[in-house]
């Protein structure tokens, strides 16, 4: 799944499938992800897993690894 | 609605409170539940502040800065500081991405520029304001939200704003970034109320309006269209976080449903982003046939745009008819022309190239690559537009040159900065540096001069981008340019960085791309898209060895495209 979402992140929101992510890098504090773009991984995750991220979660109180955001999909699952 | 009858803002505040006392002003949507502000409760909230500044010992017409989050507070600080006299400037909070660093930084430019006499903000922020080197500047106080009574025993004799003159100094707009900083848009009590009363008549605004806005506060739009205007005009204004917008842009769609929305602002990739981000569950049972105008202003207008966006959301009530421009700047209080309104906008095909290469917009055949342009409209009532050529000559209808403008409601001056005021207003006009042609009295606007990025409303000054990316080791100094390239996906500019360095091996390259891109997400408000790293002597230099960024992206765009 960690894999799945890298992906899509790579793919759709930085359009850079050569851009490595490691599972602990930052991905919102750091500004890779931009706020315009949180409600895209919040639409993937949904139509993927069938997890609902709230708006409110979406921010590094909830996450900002893929680890993180990969545990808290299967925690809901 | 209010006819405006006071000539200053706080005067304007009184006769409100005084007439409408338990009528809404503010409907703030917060997470959990609306909270509903009367004109009454305003003023109460705002007295605190007043009284605050009153024992810090701010006298009339001191700036004061505003550190706040999109809350209540901030509504309250901001109106506190006008009854009082003081001069507000309202600057973003720091955002997760940011480098605190960073941030100090700019806070300490804008700090000595416009020498503040306090700042408001949170307890929370005291570290941060504690590490900036404060000794030997203006300030004198920190006022912190929580020290702050609910509420205090307060009458209008206290409001020593009473006393300021419509000519005074009432309010300072920044645009981000270190040099939008240093600018400070300084707007008189006259000149808003000007800028409301011909904008409300080209809106032809009435008491049955009702303005739904997420946008912040520290951008024109969200302050003028988004939170003045409705409010000192005594329409109903509803309003949510950027913050939580953002995240959940469906919001916007179901308060215009829930409280019968009439008029939005909103910069155009939003129209994007809402057509492409909002689920169909989110949307089950939203009504939005009240919606009269919402209006695409703050960044290059885009008839594509207006097309998805009419397409995605007609079948929930939104009318063809409700798509409307405006033209608008900061240094005009606001808005400068206005469309859409009276009648449907004007859409005007006319051949790409010659938007670029003639100077002149012609019109296209069908057989031509055309383009559609919108027009933001005719100019409003108090403000007189020309497009002129490079000698200030006015040139002739669809002919392509810089806008420039005169009215009464232009800045007062850039605060403290009577060199930049000097560039910029000559005889009464203001060279607004955005280029544009007028056709049937209406104005088209095509390009800028000045080579700002926007990306989403937001105004980014290439040059600091620059400054940021000389800081990385590797790259030559001085030897990198910023510029945007505009993503008909998103419908606004992508950032594009082109930097100077020696290759010796892909993976120094790549280090160098990603330090880049990690010192402009946490030194500015946006990302970039595309990093190019190329060799020694590739950038394109002026004659006098400055930075040529037009030159340099048509440079890129043909060697590397997008």
């Amino acid at each position: 799944m960690q894999t799945e979402i890298k992906e899509f992140i790579q793919r759709e929101i930085l359009k850079d499938s050569g851009r490595d992510i490691a599972s602990d890098e930052a991905l919102i504090s750091s500004g890779l992800i931009d706020s315009f773009s949180l409600v895209d991984i919040a639409l993937f995750v949904e139509e993927s897993y069938g997890v609902r991220i709230d708006d409110a979660e979406l921010s590094t109180e909830t996450f900002d690894t893929l680890a993180e955001l990969a545990a808290l999909v299967e925690q809901r699952r | 609605m209010t006819s405006l009858t006071s000539s200053t803002i706080p005067a304007l505040l009184k006769e409100l409170e005084h007439q409408a006392a338990d009528e809404i002003a503010i409907v703030f949507q917060q997470k959990d539940q609306d909270k509903l502000l009367t004109y009454a409760e305003l003023v109460r909230r705002s007295a605190v502040y007043c009284r605050a500044f009153e024992q810090a010992g701010i006298a009339s017409g001191e700036p004061v800065i505003i550190i706040l989050d999109h809350r209540l507070e901030l509504i309250s600080a901001f109106f506190g500081a006008v009854l009082h006299g003081a001069v507000p400037a309202i600057m973003p909070f720091l955002t997760e991405k940011l480098s605190p660093e960073r941030y100090r930084e700019s806070l300490g430019s804008l700090i000595e520029i416009t020498e503040p006499s306090a700042l408001v903000t949170y307890r929370d922020f005291q570290d941060e304001i504690d590490k900036i080197e404060l000794s030997g500047s203006s300030l004198r106080s920190i006022l912190y939200v929580e020290d702050q009574p609910a509420s205090v025993e307060w009458d209008w004799t206290e409001a020593a704003g009473l006393n300021s003159q419509p000519e005074d100094i009432v309010l300072l707009q920044h645009s981000s970034g270190t040099t939008g900083l240093q600018k400070g848009v300084a707007l008189s009590h006259q000149a808003i109320l000007n800028q409301l009363e011909a904008y409300s008549s080209a809106l032809n605004l009435t008491g049955m309006d009702v303005i739904v806005s997420w946008l912040p506060l520290y951008h024109d739009m969200g302050l003028i269209a988004g939170f003045l205007l409705p409010i000192l005009l005594r329409v109903k204004l509803v309003l949510m976080s950027p913050f939580e917008w953002v995240r959940a842009p469906y919001r916007l769609m179901r308060a215009v449903s829930e409280h019968g929305g009439t008029l939005t602002w909103l910069p155009n990739f939003a129209y994007n982003f809402c057509t492409k981000k909002i689920r169909d569950r989110d949307l089950e049972g939203v009504d939005l046939s009240t919606w009269r105008a919402v209006i695409n202003c703050s960044e290059p207008m885009r008839w594509e745009s207006h097309e998805m966006f009419l397409s995605r959301f007609e079948s929930y009530g939104l009318q063809a008819s409700a798509l409307a421009t405006c033209y608008a700047m900061a240094e005009n209080v606001f808005a400068v022309t206005q469309g859409g309104i009276e009648a449907p906008l004007l859409v005007d095909e006319v051949r790409r190239s010659s938007l670029s290469g003639e100077r002149a917009a012609r019109p296209g055949s069908a057989d031509e690559d055309t383009v559609k342009v919108l027009s933001a409209g005719p100019p409003i009532a108090n403000t007189e537009i020309r497009v002129i050529d490079d000698e200030g000559r006015p040139l002739p209808e669809r002919a392509i040159g810089e806008i420039a403008l005169r009215g009464d409601s232009l800045l007062s001056e850039y605060y403290k900065r009577p060199d930049l005021t000097a560039k910029s207003v000559s005889n009464g006009w203001y060279k607004t540096g955005d280029l544009g042609y007028m056709y049937r009295g209406e104005l088209f606007i095509t390009g800028r001069a000045k080579e700002l990025i926007i990306v989403g409303g937001k105004n980014i000054y290439p040059q600091d981008l620059e400054a940021i990316v000389d800081e990385i080791p590797g790259v030559y100094p001085g030897r990198a340019v910023a510029f945007g390239i505009f993503n008909e996906a998103i419908g606004t500019e992508d950032v594009a960085v082109v930097a100077e360095h020696d290759e010796d091996s892909q993976a120094e390259t790549d280090l160098i791309v990603r330090q880049i891109r990690a010192a402009i997400a946490t030194g500015s408000d946006v990302t970039a898209r595309y990093i190019q790293i190329v060799e020694r002597g590739w950038l394109i230099k002026t004659s006098s060895g400055k930075n040529a960024r037009a030159a340099n992206k048509e440079k890129f765009l043909l060697e590397f495209g997008t």
